[in-house]
């Protein structure tokens, strides 16, 4: 299905990732936002609060980022395609409700501009230590979607890819921007509505009295009922059966949690994205994401320079991880080098998905700032050694 | 078997019953007469969805018969608001108890009343948080002995009525499990009201409020309400607080018109924007 | 429907005019549910019918087959009725 032309804006702009992902959550079809104000991420929602009303829509400011992320979630069912927009301390606040979307099967998308931490640490400056949050922030197993933007045209691009992939697996979405990527202000180009590609709600066309919200017919994703259609469903965080009803035995939990996490582990190399450059020849492949891969790039040219047999790989989706990937390289790779804004987390998943076949190292930053090329490139020529 | 059946009977999911509440709760009686409200004031059941937050009254969600919602604790409120916002046909009924909707979601019952959304909230109130063992509430009267005030409660206890008027609730009304008929016909005035309306409900939580404070069992508890509950409607809501074993102020307490919270983004929104303004479609995005 | 009921006597206590009563039988998961002592005595109101936290008893108004309404005949009913319960229920009489 095509974008509707009325959320839009078409043409080439000069636009800050938080702007960018605004226009992108309207080009996806959001026509819903709850937020509460938060440094780095507030402009995403000062921009749809102005645009939204010129397209027919709603966002409400809540009194506190507990509300704003079930607000949006009750939208969902009232029929919206929602989101909400935080940073750290309220990306914290937000974990029940990023576990009740999981649970309840509540597309949605939760957009995380990264700020130092942790506490209120740095509100004004970047990083990427919401990574394993994102993951397992919010209590019991489940499994989740997150993608890393590095560059203002991602941030509306797959901010679309974000609203896609939570309707096509009912599961919320984490946007893990950073206030440097949120900040940094590029070229974006939005292209013509019919040039945009949305995936539509797995609504589901059966007779009243057929329809189970949980029932999944060999599909692992099932299909959704709004409010108000006339189906008087139920919906509950309790663990449920296919009638969404409580149903608290180990049999149902099993069958219900483990629908949850495979529905997205299955489909894990389907929904994997990630940028690839000189892997052929690589010994030693840098890993990185967000606006890191920036500065990796950097490096990475700067040791080719240097003949050091060295390659790219960025993640878009951190997840689900990429092992297949990573598992594939390391069986002819030396090593990897992971350069992040905390002090370690991707790299742990690199380096269970590498096993032991190939090393990994670390490039830790604790953040405020983003890394030198040259310490990425120091470790770099470390690892080729 | 007669062609006659229970009048609540079509509003529920009668294969989930019987439902878990304790012999002697008021609940299930608060259902009758949401029931009978429904009944009355003739509401599209197809419009109305019904979102209760987590507890004993939480439960309500699921044993209704309508399009409903079992939420995270203390956020029944956020999200009917998102439910309403999203599709402002629909009737929305918050439907939870004290601790669920005054302590852990407090913050959400004063801005929604401030905001007057357009949701009708009925809350049980147990005096007590009843599903998790007897702990004090918010609620909790003085001096009452809870799970987690062996020597009784020191705290003052929220005068819930009262709250809510000073936040903003167009209707405003307590009743007991004891008034039924006065509760059923409050709750279909409420439906015909526009904006934030909140309907308290006093009702006995033998197993944990009243044996703990030898207050006998749930019979005696309605007795008590019959004995002592004076009806004062208009009553200043400052005046309603509760104590252990005093008199019950029921009533309706506030009833008064203010523009709604759509209503108010509408006006706003034309008036700021003019021609530029987009209604909200039908969001229902298939 | 008997079933339902664990006796918490809201619905006889309350009764206007005292048509019921706890009966002695037991139903599945222990509890006395009410029976009818006093038949003639109820007026439909279904004021039992709207205490009953456990939806288990409500009171209805008999029609005759009439054009008119008739006020006349009225019972307390009880859908469901298990052994050692026959006395209690009348809505045979409708």
């Amino acid at each position: 299905m095509k974008a509707d032309p009325r959320g839009v804006l078409t043409g080439v702009h000069f636009l800050d990732g938080d702007h960018a992902c605004c226009e992108g959550a309207l080009a996806a079809g959001a026509r819903f936002a709850s937020g509460y104000p938060i440094t780095p991420s507030t402009e995403i929602v000062e921009r749809f609060a102005a645009r939204v009303p010129t397209v027919g829509g709603t966002f409400i400011q809540m009194e506190d980022e507990l509300a704003a992320s079930i607000t949006l979630q009750g939208a969902v069912w009232g029929g919206a395609k929602a989101f909400t927009v935080t940073s750290g301390p309220g990306f914290s606040l937000m974990m029940e409700h990023i576990g009740y979307a999981a649970m309840t099967e509540t597309p949605c998308v939760f957009v995380d501009v990264q700020r130092g931490g942790p506490s209120t640490g740095l509100p004004t400056l970047p990083a990427q230590a919401d990574m394993m949050q994102a993951r397992w922030g919010s209590h019991g197993d489940y499994e989740i979607i997150a993608l890393c933007p590095n560059s203002p045209q991602e941030c509306f691009d797959l901010t679309i890819k974000a609203f896609n992939l939570a309707e096509e697996y009912r599961v919320p979405v984490m946007f893990m921007m950073d206030e440097v990527v949120g900040h940094m202000t590029e070229k974006v180009v939005i292209p013509p509505a019919d040039q945009i590609e949305v995936v539509p709600r797995r609504h589901t066309r059966k007779p009243l009295g057929e329809y189970l919200p949980y029932q999944t017919n060999g599909d692992m994703v099932p299909e959704i009922a709004h409010a108000g259609e006339g189906y008087k469903f139920h919906i509950t965080g309790l663990t449920h059966d296919e009638r969404g009803y409580p149903n608290m035995t180990p049999p149902v939990q099993d069958k219900l949690v483990r629908r949850l996490q495979n529905k997205i582990r299955n489909a894990a190399d389907r929904i994997a994205l990630y940028e690839e450059e000189n892997l052929q020849d690589a010994e030693v492949v840098v890993v990185s994401y967000g606006i890191t891969s920036r500065v990796a790039q950097r490096a990475i040219e700067m040791a080719r320079a240097k003949k050091l047999p060295v390659g790219k790989l960025r993640l878009i989706t951190a997840w689900p991880f990429p092992e297949t990937k990573i598992r594939e390289l390391s069986a002819y790779v030396k090593a990897f080098v992971v350069p992040e804004l905390n002090l370690g987390q991707m790299v742990h998943e690199v380096e269970r998905a590498a096993a032991g076949k190939a090393r990994t190292f670390a490039v830790p930053h604790a953040g405020g700032s983003v890394h030198h090329p040259e310490d990425i490139l120091k470790v770099i020529v470390e690892a080729c050694r | 078997m007669s062609d006659f059946t229970n009048p609540v009977e079509p509003f529920l999911r009668t294969d989930r019953m019987p439902h878990i509440w304790c012999p002697g709760c008021g609940i299930g009686t608060t259902v009758n007469c949401f029931a009978r409200a429904l009944i009355e004031s003739k509401i599209d059941l197809e419009s109305l969805a019904l979102v209760s937050g987590i507890g004993c009254t939480g439960r309500v969600a699921g044993y209704v018969k309508l399009d409903s919602f079992h939420t995270t604790h203390g956020r029944a409120i956020p999200f009917a608001t998102g439910l309403k916002l999203a599709n402002p046909k629909l009737n929305v009924v918050v439907y939870s108890g004290d601790g669920d909707l005054s302590a852990i979601g407090g913050n959400h019952l004063i801005h929604a009343a401030r905001r007057n959304i357009d949701l009708k909230v009925i809350c049980v109130n147990n005096l007590i948080y009843a599903m998790t063992g007897g702990q004090t509430a918010p609620t909790t009267p003085s001096h009452a002995i809870t799970s987690t005030s062996p020597y009784g409660t020191c705290e003052p206890a929220f005068n819930l009525p009262h709250l809510v008027e000073a936040a903003g609730a167009v209707y405003v009304a307590r009743w007991t499990t004891f008034h039924v008929r006065q509760l059923a016909r409050s709750i279909a005035e409420a439906f015909n009201k526009k904006g934030f309306s909140f309907i308290e409900v006093i009702s006995p939580c033998p197993t944990l409020y009243q044996r703990r404070n030898k207050l006998g069992d749930g019979l005696d508890t309605m007795k008590y309400y019959k004995e002592k509950s004076k009806v004062k409607h208009g009553a200043p809501t400052s005046e309603v607080g509760l104590t252990m074993t005093g008199e019950i102020i029921v009533g309706k307490f506030v009833d008064r018109d203010r523009p709604d919270y759509q209503t108010m983004v509408r006006a706003q929104l034309t008036e700021s924007l003019g021609d530029r303004f987009v209604e909200q479609a039908e969001m229902v995005c298939s | 429907m008997v079933e339902r009921c664990k006796a918490c006597g809201f619905c006889v206590e309350f009764c206007p005019t005292k048509v019921l009563a706890l009966s002695s039988a037991f139903n599945s998961k222990g509890y006395h549910p009410p029976h009818v002592v006093n038949p003639e005595k109820c007026s439909g109101c279904d004021l039992c019918g709207m205490y009953c936290p456990d939806f288990a008893i409500y009171g209805y108004k008999l029609e005759t087959g009439q054009a008119h309404v008739a006020t006349a005949a009225s019972a307390v009913h009880r859908a469901q009725r298990g052994p050692g319960n026959q006395s209690t229920g009348v809505e045979d009489e409708g």
